[in-house]
């Protein structure tokens, strides 16, 4: 008797036996339930993709001298498809410094395959989306804050940083014309 | 305390339902705003999928951001509260024979939330506010879009209030007997999440407002975000509890169907008040300042309880009407209980697509996402979107819909008008809703970033190219788009031509028949059991192990994906 939508019929229905679809389907779930937990944090141990959780707080202002620093060091050519733009290419194991302001990501790297390197990711202005293409790698990143990844390139090529956090713009530039780029030599 | 008449009632001659007639002229007003923001919600989707469709590209760039902006506010926040706030009064008004507490408050809730909504609307019209849904500081919107957005929250948190008073009042005036009614514990379950939510909406969007008129020098970004999702996606949280209450209800009104178990059902109904809200985390994943121990306690739901209890709904409620079926004599076969179920039924065909959709489409995608670290190589791509129109397009729109052709007859006393769309819509709907999410999450995966007026990068000096296949999914979704844009068209001439020009109901007369009490049904049959070996419900039980299996092969599909792409430690 009864529905789901009036009151139990059985006042004591806390004492109702669970029929065996339920038990066994519940059994089943909790099971991966427990198995999807354990796994997210044996990761951090057998896999090799893992946040840092290194982040410090910071300024446009300084972090912008970061930037400037790093330009004068390890500046190595002019890039091809932008003749104003320096290529940056810091020593393997480094500090890298990266940053996203409306509406491009700075500087354009060069990195080597297989070399592990300490990216910093900040914002100059507005909140930001670092999503590295085509790996399809993404963070989010905000002015004040810096967080510090280590990362290590497993193919070569020539990658591009699109933005994944709307960021404003116009018509002709803005959150949908927002590059960078890596690149990734042998 | 305002004493009540008979003639304050009428009776619901299928359900036996005394209904208030104040309470129900509250639920009219709710549920028709509800749906009339659907209307203005899915124009400007469809504008935005006619954008996103790379061979179209309707709007230029500016208005694409308007368009999506305006898009997520009246879609994701506006058509579903008002809607929330009517299955609110009806569980705690008609549902238990009750009249509603408070009516004057509640109209104050009613006009609070038409004067918020249109408050943000107007100051999104106007252009300055393109900031989206999420208007993550810095960015600035005109102060009146977060003051709309305050008001708006303020009528809803009344409406929850009034709510909890329409519960005492059922109490107090003995209108039931024994515990709640599932489906009203539900959506009891569902307000107390709405008031955490409400709550966190204040705590972020007030101070960010006296940011915007020039009291507070500074809101941070990542608080923002960390109060902001504490809010946003709470109120995803508030749609699910209520749509599962509403396939309970539908299983019920359509079958007789009667929880497998009342003690399992409402155990995963308290899952949800306990561990549902650490889900707000999933946007957090890839974000500075956080660990990762804080990190896979959240987005796990402790130990994912809350995904338990989906997984535990999402069988429980096909189960019921198996039980159901079966007890009525449809007891052979795996599956005759459901090729017998009524197709032709928007009520029942809505509910079950909601549901098949809900938990195929957005709970594995939702499971899988929120993992830490396959968030990586998905967080704010399309699949973004693709997920979420599988939780809320096809699962709480869907289920709206099929209960809004309940409400009807119900609630308006008018009779379906173009009963031959009505039955169509459900499919046309989820089928567009249903490939539209699949294909954009495709191009998602394929680095396709969401938000982007354009995916060609045209005019940038350092071009990409996204690979053809991702621009193509991207066609495909938007059509579907379109597709899903017509069956949500349906839906609002049906519902509109229902209520302005559909036949009467005249009160006392039942728009359908009495479904058959199941165990009254079993008991004549003289049978013992039902089901086969030992399980009562074993076609659901098949379907849910379908589930299961394509939650773990999918899994870990993308965790073998995840482990060939760039190390990151």
């Amino acid at each position: 008797m009864g529905t789901s939508y009036t009151a139990p019929t059985n006042p004591d229905w806390w004492r109702e036996p669970i029929e065996r679809t339920e038990i066994v389907w519940i059994t089943l779930a909790f099971s991966w339930c427990l198995f999807m937990f354990v796994w997210m944090i044996a990761w951090h141990w057998i896999g090799n993709q893992n946040m840092r959780n290194e982040a410090y707080t910071t300024t446009p202002e300084k972090y912008a001298k970061h930037l400037a620093d790093q330009a004068a060091k390890y500046a190595v050519r002019k890039d091809k498809s932008m003749p104003n733009e320096d290529v940056i290419a810091p020593p393997p194991g480094g500090d890298v410094y990266l940053a996203g302001q409306q509406w491009q990501w700075r500087p354009i790297l060069e990195l080597q395959k297989g070399k592990t390197y300490r990216l910093h990711l900040s914002s100059l202005d507005v909140g930001h989306g670092f999503s590295l293409q085509p790996e399809n790698i993404n963070f989010q990143v905000y002015p004040g804050y810096e967080q510090v990844l280590n990362l290590t390139p497993n193919k070569s090529g020539q990658f591009s940083i699109a933005c994944g956090e709307y960021c404003g713009g116009v018509n002709a530039m803005g959150h949908h014309t927002m590059l960078g780029r890596i690149y990734v030599k042998e | 305390m305002a004493t009540t008449t008979m003639s304050d009632f009428r009776v619901d001659p299928v359900s036996g339902l005394k209904i208030h007639r104040v309470a129900n002229k509250l639920v009219q007003w709710n549920a028709f705003a509800a749906v009339v923001f659907l209307l203005v919600g899915g124009l400007f989707g469809l504008g935005v999928a006619l954008t996103r469709m790379p061979s179209v590209q309707l709007l230029p760039p500016e208005w694409f951001y308007l368009f999506l902006t305006a898009h997520g506010l009246v879609a994701l926040a506006v058509w579903i509260i008002f809607f929330e706030i009517a299955v609110l009064y009806f569980c705690g008004a008609h549902l238990l024979n009750n009249r509603i507490a408070t009516p004057g408050w509640a109209w104050a809730q009613f006009w609070l939330m038409i004067i918020g909504a249109a408050m943000a609307a107007v100051a999104v019209l106007q252009g300055q506010s393109s900031v989206m849904f999420t208007a993550y500081p810095p960015l600035e919107a005109a102060p009146h879009f977060y003051l709309g957005l305050i008001l708006f929250a303020v009528g809803a948190l009344i409406g929850c209030f009034v709510f909890l008073g329409t519960l005492v009042v059922a109490k107090r005036e003995n209108t039931y007997q024994g515990s709640l009614p599932l489906v009203v514990y539900g959506g009891l379950i569902a307000c107390a999440i709405a008031i955490f939510t409400i709550v966190s909406g204040a705590v972020i969007l007030i101070p960010t407002f006296f940011w915007r008129v020039g009291l507070i020098s500074h809101i941070d970004p990542m608080m923002y975000r960390v109060i902001f999702w504490a809010f946003a996606h709470s109120t995803q949280q508030i749609n699910v509890t209520a749509h599962i209450a509403i396939w309970y209800l539908i299983a019920g009104l359509l079958f007789g169907a009667k929880p497998m178990s009342e003690k399992v059902s409402r155990f995963a109904f308290l899952l949800y008040i306990l561990f549902l809200q650490l889900g707000s985390v999933h946007h957090l994943l890839s974000d500075p300042g956080l660990t990762s121990a804080w990190k896979v306690f959240n987005t796990s739901y402790m130990i994912y309880l809350a995904v338990l209890a989906s997984m535990i709904h999402g069988l429980t409620v096909p189960g019921s009407i198996e039980v159901a079926q079966r007890k009525k004599g449809l007891d052979t076969g795996m599956f005759t209980w459901l090729r017998k179920a009524p197709w032709g039924n928007p009520i029942f065909s809505g509910m079950f697509l909601s549901l098949v959709g809900f938990g195929f489409i957005g709970g594995v995608t939702g499971v899988v996402m929120s993992v830490e670290q396959i968030n990586m190589i998905i967080h704010n791509t399309m699949y973004l979107p693709g997920h979420f129109h599988g939780t809320v397009v096809c699962g709480t729109t869907m289920a709206f819909m099929a209960v809004t052709y309940y409400l009807i007859p119900v609630v308006f006393q008018r009779k379906i008008a173009l009963a031959g769309m009505a039955k169509w819509q459900p499919y046309i709907f989820s089928l567009g809703a249903y490939v539209f999410s699949l294909a954009v999450m495709g191009a998602g995966t394929l680095g396709v970033q969401r938000r982007h007026a354009d995916i060609t990068f045209a005019g940038q000096p350092l071009a990409y190219e996204y690979p053809e296949i991702a621009k193509g999914l991207m066609d495909l979704g938007e059509i579907f788009a379109v597709i899903m844009s017509v069956g949500a068209a349906m839906f609002i001439v049906v519902v509109l031509a229902s209520i302005f020009t559909g036949e009467r109901v005249t009160e006392g007369s039942a728009p359908w028949p009495k479904p058959e009490d199941a165990d009254v049904v079993f008991e004549k049959s003289g049978k013992k059991h039902i089901g086969s070996g030992g399980f009562e419900a074993p076609g659901t039980f098949v379907l849910a192990l379908v589930l299961f299996a394509t939650i773990v092969l999918y899994y870990f599909i993308n965790f073998k994906y995840l482990s060939t792409i760039w190390g990151m430690s």
